[in-house]
């Protein structure tokens, strides 16, 4: 559907220049906070776009995406406190570390279906949740406070927060740029073919498995990166980071933006940051309000906010 | 000593096991029959010992209390159940999902409006205060044991009720073959409400026996929905039999790890090293477990007859 493509590609490059401009107009406006809730935001926004990857055009119900977030982030972490801070070689770490984890719960969480698949991965991603927990020399259920962030070839750049800001950026534009390549590559249209009929796809000569296997990993390490970022960001981490819950709101970011849309998953991230923060200046007790909300989306407005930058009745 | 250490970290694992059981057994229920996914079971347990610390403040009565809670809980299961889950059923998974997540999120944050966040607690009765003496003068709490043997005989009762009552054959009926079921003039929604509703109570019935244990506080659900998970998919989902069987193996495994693992790494670790490799070991271990099962049986040990 070329027209839906194009029309994506447009909605795309319009959000990432609105990224591009934010902190000048943040700036300008004396709102300079903003672009720190910004960063945030980006960061999650990478993570909505890797889970997407699996979850909106492989339709794996990952719900333990939020493990590869935290490996990636305690890659980080760990290295600092063993006074290793230079980001060529920990954020590699940090996407090797989660792609590992990714590879090794994939390969077994991939052989069940469906509901079981949910629940495995689940499950995995408490095991990744209790062991940090557990980690009592780098904070145990504390956590962990990084004194400092990755440094480039010995500069420490990322101390200003417009820099990281751009880091940010420029890492969610490439991570942007890949996924809609494997979205269009041969292997995306496997990855989506497997989704709608997986006896065919086999019948067809590929391997379903290998496929997802491979979508999970990649995902997973995309997930990873966004954790080095998140560790970057907050300065700290901490077992939190994996929660189940945590797990569930990067859902909740991919179909509140419209599943099985590049663009769709980074408005989904913008709009749910967004909801929390104002639904938690009215109240700290805001997710009495998000819980009723969350369900009557579901209920009736399936296709996320990317639906309303469809042409009626189709579906691309 | 290890050996009265042993028996006790053995007694421990088949308490948890028994809470683990009563939460699995409604879930494993609901999703056989109806193909329901609820998250919000595990708040459902805690809205159980939230309501025993209510009930238990107003009568000042143990048992009053287990069964005016359990009636409470009852009552908000079949509410949610109306209000929420049954537009869902016709959902794929991931609608389902999201739908009780709201639900955990809106319910957390309530107990926590209405109980405050501290964690509560309330006494067990004085009748079952004490210890019985496991061996030389050391004593394992009386309370645990009616607790092991409270769920063994809701086991038992819910056997019985699966096995040789119309309904119960009709629940397994529903978790073979839900379609041919309702083909066969059931009313399979009405089935549904009464399962709905019993794995409810059961999952209230166990956070009420929990609260003189564990402290009661929100979220506490959270991490036991997640090993009733565990149990289900260990043994099998829609299979009591398996449920029961599996959160048995979690209790006892996940209880016996945490207490021996450091030091079993102690024999051929540094005792440094084992202290942080130990406990870090210990909380894998059943996920290892049901790596392992799912490995060489992904339907689990049991699983429902009909269901592969």
């Amino acid at each position: 559907m070329p027209g839906g493509i194009t029309r994506g590609r447009a909605i795309s490059a319009i959000l990432l220049i609105a990224f591009a401009v934010l902190p000048l107009v943040a700036e300008a406006t004396g709102q300079g906070y903003l672009t720190n809730i910004a960063s945030r935001v980006m960061i999650y926004a990478i993570a909505a776009l890797s889970l997407d990857l699996i979850l909106g055009y492989g339709a794996m119900v990952s719900f333990g995406h939020a493990a590869f977030i935290g490996i990636g982030a305690y890659a980080v972490g760990i290295s600092a406190e063993h006074n290793l801070w230079e980001g060529t070689l920990t954020i590699p770490m940090a996407m090797l570390a989660a792609g590992l984890f990714a590879l090794v719960t994939g390969a077994i969480s991939l052989r069940t279906r469906g509901v079981y698949f949910i629940m495995i991965t689940l499950a995995f991603g408490q095991m990744a949740y209790y062991t940090a927990s557990s980690l009592s020399a780098y904070g145990g259920d504390d956590g962990l406070t990084i004194w400092g962030r990755s440094e480039f070839l010995g500069n420490p750049v990322l101390e200003d927060d417009t820099a990281l800001y751009f880091f940010v950026l420029a890492c969610l534009a490439l991570c942007w740029w890949f996924a809609s390549r494997v979205v269009d590559s041969r292997f995306g249209r496997v990855i989506a073919g497997v989704r709608e009929n997986r006896a065919r796809m086999a019948a067809v000569g590929f391997d379903p498995y290998r496929h997802q296997l491979v979508a999970y990993v990649i995902a997973g390490m995309m997930a990873g990166l966004a954790g080095a970022l998140l560790a970057n960001h907050a300065e700290f981490v901490s077992p939190a980071y994996m929660s189940w819950q945590r797990s569930g709101d990067l859902i909740i970011m991919v179909v509140l933006g419209g599943m099985g849309s590049l663009y769709g998953a980074v408005l989904g991230a913008v709009a749910y940051l967004a909801l929390e923060d104002v639904l938690a200046g009215f109240t700290e007790h805001w997710r009495v309000i998000f819980g009723p909300m969350l369900i009557l989306i579901v209920l009736y407005a399936r296709g996320g906010i990317a639906r309303a930058f469809r042409r009626e009745g189709r579906d691309g | 000593m290890t050996a009265t250490l042993f028996a006790v970290q053995v007694l421990n694992g088949l308490q948890l096991g028994v809470l683990l059981f009563l939460v699995a057994a409604g879930l494993t229920l609901v999703f056989g029959v109806m193909d329901f996914i609820n998250l919000a079971h595990g708040v459902q347990y805690m809205l159980g010992a939230y309501l025993a610390v209510t009930f238990y403040g107003l009568t000042g009565n143990f048992f009053a209390t287990v069964i005016l809670a359990m009636a409470a809980a009852l009552v908000l299961g079949l509410v949610l159940e109306v209000l929420v889950f049954r537009h869902f059923y016709d959902r794929d998974h991931l609608d389902q999902v999201l739908a009780t997540f709201g639900v955990i999120l809106f319910l957390n944050e309530g107990v926590r409006i209405v109980w405050g966040s501290a964690p509560l607690s309330y006494p067990a009765p004085e009748i079952l205060q004490g210890a019985i003496p496991v061996m030389d003068g050391f004593g394992y709490p009386v309370y645990r044991i009616a607790l092991i043997v409270a769920g063994l005989i809701c086991a038992v009762g819910l056997w019985l009720v699966v096995a040789r009552t119309k309904v119960g054959m009709l629940i397994r009926a529903g978790a073979a073959n839900p379609a041919m079921l309702s083909a066969l003039g059931v009313n399979v929604r009405q089935l549904f409400m009464v399962v709905f509703g019993f794995g409810a109570m059961l999952a209230g019935f166990a956070g009420v026996m929990a609260g003189p244990i564990f402290s009661v506080e929100p979220g506490m659900g959270d991490g036991v929905l997640i090993l009733a998970f565990v149990v289900i998919v260990i043994g099998g989902i829609g299979s009591i039999r398996g449920a029961f069987l599996a959160a048995l193996i979690v209790g006892l495994v996940d209880t016996l790890g945490r207490s021996f693992m450091t030091d079993i790494f102690k024999l051929f670790l540094e005792p440094s090293a084992a202290n942080q490799v130990g406990p870090a070991i210990a909380s894998m271990l059943i996920y290892v477990l049901m790596a392992g099962v799912l490995f060489f049986r992904p339907t689990g040990l049991f699983p429902a007859p009909g269901r592969a």
